[in-house]
């Protein structure tokens, strides 16, 4: 049974701090006056229906959207301000699994996966080669190192992405919808791996979701956003939100029950 | 009529199309005033009418302010300016990435770039001879009836020759590689955008003009000249066999003028063109591509937009040169 913290424990100074951020693709604003932190080797779920401007918020959180207003803060320090070199020093902490797993097509699974040693580290070619094939293993991809992404099923393309993000021990994921397209076991297997990570090497995990299973079984904290009112309507942990919602779109969200009109 | 009441006693298996059928006859009720009584519609028929006028009404945006004239042309300028600044942009990514290949900063990956030039350049070849020697056929042939009028049958390998290898060879390679290679190459940059492969490499931290822009431009710009000298032969063997079977001389003839009559410098002058269009067909589709939206139809889009701008460089460029060689009389 996938195991949780009891409940989002303070672990220091925030990881990641959300500051007054407004998030719009020209006129059409998704969000306003998002504000919130995750905290280091926190499980922190973005959750909300479609259309509320989850990935959005995470094209924002990994600098590649810019915000209308406000800020994002890694350690305290503003990554909408830092310049490209600090920038991409920020970046270098982070690892990203898209929501289409965005595999680098001309390249093979482990090629996907060693292009960031090659890029980023000073190791040789055999253990550039034995570390892509570690990573791939440890997604459950071990003999799959030179199949195209083109070649396999769409969960093992989410695992390869999961194992190319893990590339360069990241101390912060960012996973976007991570079960779609995984059968129940798969799904479960990941969330399993997302806490081992969590409690092993301390990653902070950022996850995009309206997967109530896992935000259930996995998350510490969590905010919620709204497509109708464009602002996160609650902030907490997944469970106590679950056991006690503040509203009634919270909680048919989190009940699965029909939306209020 | 003052009341509309449902009588399905008779009413045997039904579809939406009742369902579309009640819906229009309740809507236009409601609209004349007339009072609906639904008691009479089977349960189920009611339900689901129910649950479809329970679909939220799309809230629509609301219409645009129609601006004045002297608005419509600010909102162009500021269009054009921000797409200038952001083809400068571009411009400038590809400058640096150049700049680094060249002071070792930036590194090639031979395996994949060798896949490139034989896709760019072999995979190229079979096209391009047909292309090249129905050039040459044509060009020929269009002279047939006057070189006999005035009994120079021999000047065909003068003018084939020379305008192959100053001018139309060039010209040609460019359209098939801005049909096929400037295509193809916004085309996969495009899908990339749609699979968010370049998001992933923005921020793993390798720049996508490096990682994905530069060897493509690399093996466009290598091959395009190569392929000129290729469709170079061809025209002139398309000529000659024209020259054989139509205007009655033989091969010899017809070669040994061909070496008379082409000097180095024409090859030469055909050469600088097509490195100048294979530098603005890799621009081109590779910009293109990089500017692709997130969907099928964009990408669609900026493929047929590659196509477009290369062709509309390529003959704008060749005009320029024209006048450039004019005016040193070469």
């Amino acid at each position: 049974m996938a195991s949780t913290s009891p409940s989002a424990p303070d672990r220091g100074a925030p990881r990641i701090s959300v500051v007054d951020l407004d998030m719009a693709y020209g006129d059409l604003v998704l969000q306003r006056n998002l504000s919130f932190t995750v905290r280091p080797a926190e499980i922190f779920v973005v959750m909300g229906g479609s259309g509320s401007g989850k990935s959005t918020l995470l094209r924002h959180l990994v600098g590649l959207k810019a915000p209308a207003r406000g800020d994002v803060l890694y350690d305290g320090q503003s990554l909408w301000t830092a310049d490209p070199t600090e920038r991409e020093a920020m970046m270098r902490r982070v690892g990203v699994v898209y929501q289409r797993n965005a595999l680098w097509s001309s390249l093979t699974l482990a090629e996907n996966v060693a292009l960031l040693l090659e890029e980023f580290t000073d190791l040789g070619e055999g253990e550039i080669r034995d570390a892509a094939a570690l990573k791939l293993a440890l997604v459950g991809l071990a003999g799959f190192e030179d199949y195209y992404p083109s070649e396999v099923s769409g969960g093992m393309e989410k695992r390869a992405a999961l194992a190319r993000a893990l590339a360069l021990a990241p101390e912060i994921l960012f996973l976007d919808e991570p079960s779609t397209g995984l059968d129940p076991i798969s799904a479960r297997l990941l969330d399993d791996l997302i806490l081992d990570l969590r409690d092993g090497l301390g990653t902070t995990v950022v996850v995009v979701t309206h997967d109530l299973a896992s935000i259930q079984a996995i998350g510490d904290n969590s905010v919620f956003l709204d497509p109708e009112t464009k602002t996160m309507m609650a902030h907490g942990d997944p469970k106590a939100l679950l056991a006690d919602p503040p509203n009634a779109r919270v909680r048919a969200f989190l009940h699965r029950e029909s939306v209020p009109r | 009529m003052h009341r509309l009441t449902f009588d399905t006693a008779q009413l045997g298996a039904w579809d939406t199309g009742l369902l579309t059928f009640v819906q229009h006859l309740i809507d236009e009720s409601e609209r004349a005033g007339v009072e609906v009584d639904r008691t009479g519609l089977p349960v189920d028929v009611e339900k689901l009418l129910e649950l479809a006028s329970a679909v939220p009404t799309r809230v629509t945006a609301p219409e645009p302010v129609r601006l004045s004239w002297l608005g419509r042309a600010g909102t162009v300028v500021i269009g054009i300016g921000t797409a200038a600044v952001e083809v400068l942009g571009f411009l400038g990514e590809v400058c640096v990435a150049f700049a680094g290949l060249v002071t070792g900063k930036v590194k090639i990956r031979w395996p994949q770039f060798g896949l490139l030039l034989y896709e760019v350049g072999v995979r190229a070849l079979p096209i391009i001879t047909l292309v090249g020697t129905l050039i040459g056929i044509i060009l020929a042939f269009g002279a047939v009836v006057q070189l006999r009028q005035l009994g120079v049958q021999i000047f065909v390998a003068d003018l084939v020759g020379i305008s192959v290898a100053r001018e139309v060879g060039a010209l040609i390679t460019a359209i098939v590689l801005a049909g096929r290679t400037g295509a193809a190459f916004a085309a996969q940059l495009g899908s990339m955008q749609v699979n968010e492969e370049i998001d992933a490499l923005t921020t793993a931290g390798i720049p996508p003009v490096q990682f994905l822009v530069l060897p493509r431009m690399l093996a466009l710009i290598l091959v395009t000249p190569l392929l000129t000298m290729y469709t170079d032969l061809f025209g002139m063997v398309g000529g000659g066999l024209v020259a054989v079977t139509m205007l009655d001389l033989s091969l010899t003839t017809y070669v040994t003028r061909l070496v008379q009559v082409v000097a180095l410098a024409d090859f030469a002058m055909g050469l600088v063109r097509a490195s100048v269009f294979g530098v603005l067909i890799a621009l081109a589709g590779c910009l293109r591509g990089m500017q692709s939206g997130r969907s099928a139809t964009a990408v669609g889009l900026a493929t047929t937009s590659a196509v477009v701008t290369s062709i509309v460089l390529t003959i704008i460029a060749d005009g320029l040169l024209g006048m450039i060689f004019s005016v040193l009389r070469l």
